[in-house]
């Protein structure tokens, strides 16, 4: 059997394993987001929102929801990977890849494409949820769904290189909890950077949620704070940074082989 | 002819500074069953442990069927089966996706890796637990589950590092039967084990390892030849008499009714059979004090401990 059907199948197996793993416990993975974003949708998109009146020229329900959507897009593919190569390491079953003829690019790949399963499982539910709320309009198709993939490819990279250094579950906490989730809240979900002073826009330009948030919502409405062609470019460079460092390191074996 | 392990000048240094394998050197012969024993913290597990990629090595080389660990480490693992010494598995996924999914590793086509599963577990009396989430098995049960995960893409080669720990007698020998089974179809085995009466029984190569060094590395029967005494144990139908003496021998009469005697190589048992007549004394049962590689093993680690 040749090397590169050996890793097609691999692939295919930790695919299909990771997607059974967060199908299994739907109670924990896919349920809690369909709660928080409906939540968000009836507090800030029905109930403030509608004294709020237009952002960016729509509706301010119709603003939030792409924002929404790339939230839960982005968490759930960056604590799929986390939690479940976290979990892989301490249960030591990341040894069964180890000893097996699997290269370590299949078995990033595989973990990544699991995670990317289940941060556009929940984006698809949650943008389902939103029809409910709202109508929602589609500006540009390749660009929403580009940037959905190409989000939740970095995160699940981002996620896979937290598990890697993780000793202990609250290690794979940290980052969701001090990193992302306020830099999501600040990527400009609920409001459009314009409404900021000119030093709080040029600081909000750092965070690079911001860059996603809005070239989803470009997609989705064709309003943007950003230019789209910078935030693609910065998404494939950051996925070949983030991509590189972890073949690197599941190459080492850190944290992983003694 | 090339062996089914060749490990050569293999050291490792953990980063503790903690010097885990001092340069050895091994071969194992294809279709051996092959004993890798030695006191805990010796090196066997390290060794295995380079041997199937899961510790990096300092220096020297290893390779499985010919093929570098490292260098060629894809034909190294295609060829290699590893039962590993604590359970290694999602403790919740049951039993029959966790062989299944160990075979798509291997790339193993589903239909394979099916069939080759249902025939695993039924050998091994899983079957009936297939659906079984792992975490509910009894410890022999998830050690049977590691033996079926470590065969599921057929290896020329397999390593099973104390599969029989915590294991009940009866299911012990029945793994012992299975492992034979096995090595009789062709797969080489390589075991490590504290149950020195396993590799007596089952082994045709011993290796001892102490403090990261190969203290002894020969055949079975070659290494039992060099035992020079072995101790007896009598249960005797009445106690020692006063004064009671045994010319020739070394005894000692650790309870009542119980004699211990040394025998040395050339020395013939029935003359202890004899003089005990002679004195009147019967003889209820007889065993050895203890497992004769147990004795050798003991005796080369203490050599090599001074």
């Amino acid at each position: 059997m040749s090397p590169m059907r050996v890793q097609w199948v691999a692939f295919q197996t930790i695919v299909t394993k990771e997607v059974r793993r967060f199908m299994r416990i739907w109670q924990q993975t896919l349920l809690p987001p369909a709660i928080t974003m409906t939540l968000y949708f009836i507090i800030f998109g029905n109930l403030i929102g509608s004294r709020i009146g237009e952002m960016g020229g729509v509706d301010y329900m119709a603003y939030i929801v792409p924002g929404l959507i790339m939230m839960s897009v982005i968490t759930n593919a960056y604590g799929n990977v986390s939690s479940s190569f976290f979990s892989n390491k301490f249960q030591r079953s990341i040894e069964e890849m180890m000893v097996a003829p699997v290269y370590p690019v299949t078995i990033l790949l595989g973990f990544v494409a699991g995670g990317v399963a289940r941060g556009v499982a929940t984006g698809v539910i949650v943008t389902l949820l939103s029809l409910y709320f709202t109508d929602l309009q589609v500006h540009h198709v390749g660009v929403m769904v580009g940037v959905v993939l190409l989000s939740a490819i970095l995160f699940s990279l981002g996620g896979f290189i937290n598990a890697v250094f993780a000793t202990k579950f609250d290690d794979i906490a940290i980052v969701p909890t001090f990193i992302i989730t306020p830099l999501t809240y600040l990527g400009g979900v609920f409001y459009s950077i314009s409404l900021l002073p000119d030093f709080w826009q040029d600081v909000s330009k750092l965070n690079p949620i911001l860059y996603m948030v809005n070239t989803f919502r470009y997609g989705v409405l064709g309003v943007t704070d950003i230019d789209v062609y910078v935030a693609f470019g910065m998404l494939v460079l950051f996925i070949f940074i983030l991509g590189s460092y972890s073949i690197w390191l599941l190459r080492r074996g850190t944290g992983m082989r003694q | 002819m090339v062996a089914a392990l060749a490990v050569e000048n293999l050291s490792k240094v953990y980063g503790n500074g903690f010097e885990a394998l001092k340069g050895i050197t091994l071969e194992v012969a294809k279709g051996d069953f092959f004993a890798l024993l030695g006191p805990n913290g010796a090196g066997k597990s390290t060794t295995l442990g380079i041997v199937s990629g899961l510790v990096q090595k300092s220096s020297g080389s290893a390779y499985v069927m010919g093929h570098d660990v490292n260098g060629d480490a894809f034909q190294a693992r295609r060829s290699l089966g590893v039962v590993p010494q604590e359970f290694n598995f999602n403790q919740f996924e049951k039993v029959y996706d966790i062989v299944v999914t160990q075979a798509g590793y291997f790339g193993l086509k589903p239909s394979e890796a099916r069939a080759n599963a249902e025939e695993l577990l039924k050998a091994l009396d899983l079957w009936e637990k297939r659906d079984t989430p792992s975490r509910m098995l009894s410890g022999g049960m998830k050690r049977r589950l590691m033996i079926a995960r470590a065969l599921v893409h057929k290896p020329d080669v397999l390593i099973l590092d104390e599969p029989t720990a915590g294991v009940d007698i009866e299911l012990r020998r029945s793994m012992w039967e299975f492992m034979e089974d096995l090595n009789k179809k062709g797969t080489t085995i390589i075991l490590t084990t504290h149950y020195l009466e396993e590799a007596e029984q089952l082994c045709r190569n011993i290796a001892i390892i102490n403090k990261g060094e190969i203290v002894q590395c020969t055949s079975k029967r070659e290494l039992l030849s060099q035992l020079t005494t072995e101790t007896f144990v009598f249960d005797l139908c009445e106690s020692l008499p006063d004064g009671f003496s045994l010319e020739g021998f070394e005894f000692s009469s650790p309870a009542d009714e119980t004699l211990e005697v040394t025998v040395e190589k050339g020395q013939s048992i029935n003359r202890i059979f004899t003089m005990l007549t002679e004195k009147g004394l019967e003889v209820r049962s007889m065993r050895t004090k203890s497992n004769r590689l147990e004795e050798l093993f003991v005796n080369l680690v203490r050599e090599s401990n001074s």
